[in-house]
């Protein structure tokens, strides 16, 4: 199998539509940045396969994502598009790219720390606030309105805020 | 080892059982959803039933590779007697004090076993628990947080708590119910067994127990925890599917 890397510069013009289809949930975030995409598949005037692995297994958007996909690359003249989901590669939060973890901030939210494999409590409870970057925060709750957000509070500037979370 | 097909019967009835547990207890996590005590739960729970729908999705998804039928129809067309859930995850909901006790119960066995099949030799079961072990962590975390607060807070959740956990200690061992397959399961590396699974699981919810100043209940008549592996239920199964797929069955063929 070709490398991600190896496949962008194959491909160009397939990543290039796909940086393009952003999280409908996060609407600066792309989902190459969010690290969903695991591999394209190109054979010549054929058929192209996208690769995706879902961040939450419970994840409402994906289907909307997949879909997506398609609409873009048929826009972008590929007429054969087949995108397949499946768990071979597991995400975890460190796949998001620094791009990306940009997007998550300019969207308001925490991006998730990176991490060794371990995730406890200590690392959700100092969360820097993404308003004013202080460390003094609590957290609320590890779940929030989407799968992938906790929400916390910020006792510096008074505000409450979510973050991504971080998954090993 | 090449499987054969009792190996392939095995590995049936641990995604059935799994994946029937997970979407039981989701529907039940999601009766919580505008009902919680405080927004946050109510948050909570809707979240982890979304998790646990999720999951079963991707559980039935690998039956359905392996010949069974399509995920929403296996989830939403049998009757009671097929399905393979454990007696705990159907009772219904309770008081936040009992979910939230199973909840703690239920997960705590579910992030060990999670962990173990990660390692599994059925290739498609070790990739999906590498995932649900990700997610399973904030349940967990979730879980004994609360335990904790609850059990130390006053003698009202403190005896709230215990109560609950009386009641749903007997049924969780029904989690562990040996199926027909224990051997050829662990003969093909497929999984440990439930008795192995059962024994990490008392030393695991021990400590979080005991910080909550919590007793495990002694004398435990355990006699109406088994058969749901079986397909013998509670009462309370039927009623539930029958509510799941109240509108799917108006028309069944529809588009959505």
């Amino acid at each position: 199998m070709v490398s991600t890397r190896e496949s962008k510069q194959l491909h160009p013009e397939i990543w290039e539509a796909l940086y393009a289809v952003k999280d409908p949930e996060i609407p600066p975030l792309s989902i190459v940045d969010l690290g969903i995409v695991t591999s394209v598949e190109f054979e010549g005037k054929g058929t192209v396969q996208v690769n995706l692995t879902p961040t939450f297994s419970g994840c409402p958007a994906l289907k909307i994502m997949e879909q997506l996909v398609v609409d873009k690359l048929h826009e972008s003249g590929f007429e054969h598009v087949q995108v397949k989901t499946s768990f071979e590669v597991a995400w975890n939060s460190n796949m998001i790219s620094e791009e990306g973890l940009k997007a998550l901030h300019q969207h308001g939210l925490a991006p998730p720390p990176r991490h060794e494999g371990y995730i406890e409590l200590d690392v959700l409870s100092d969360t820097p606030c993404p308003l004013c970057g202080s460390r003094n925060t609590t957290m609320q709750t590890p779940f929030g309105p989407t799968l992938c957000r906790s929400m916390h509070y910020c006792k510096n500037c008074s505000n409450a805020f979510e973050a991504f979370k971080p998954v090993s | 080892m090449e499987y054969t097909e009792k190996h392939v019967l095995a590995v049936k009835e641990l995604l059935y059982k799994m994946a029937d547990d997970q979407l039981i207890l989701g529907h039940r996590n999601s009766e919580w959803t505008g009902l919680g005590p405080i927004l946050e739960e109510d948050i909570a729970f809707s979240s982890m039933a979304q998790d646990k729908i999720g999951q079963a999705h991707a559980l039935y998804q690998i039956l359905h590779e392996l010949g069974e039928g399509e995920p929403d129809t296996v989830a939403f067309m049998r009757n009671a007697e097929q399905f393979h859930s454990c007696h705990l995850v159907e009772i219904p909901i309770g008081e936040y004090d009992f979910s939230l006790i199973r909840h703690f119960l239920f997960d705590k066995a579910e992030q060990i076993r999670f962990e173990l099949l990660g390692n599994s030799s059925f290739e498609p079961l070790a990739q999906v628990a590498r995932k649900f072990r990700g997610e399973i962590k904030y349940h967990v975390m979730h879980a004994d947080s609360w335990v904790k607060l609850l059990g130390k807070g006053n003698e009202e959740s403190h005896g709230r708590m215990q109560e609950a956990l009386n009641q749903a200690f007997p049924m969780a061992l029904g989690i562990f119910e040996e199926g027909p397959y224990e051997e050829a399961l662990q003969e093909a590396a497929i999984f440990e067994g439930e008795k192995h699974l059962r024994a990490l699981w008392l030393e695991a919810i021990k400590p979080v127990l005991q910080a909550a100043h919590l007793a495990i209940p002694g004398d435990v008549d355990d006699a109406g925890a088994f058969g749901g592996r079986y397909g013998k239920h509670t009462e309370y199964l039927q009623p539930l599917l029958d509510e799941m797929t109240e509108v799917f069955r108006i028309d069944p063929a529809a588009e959505w």
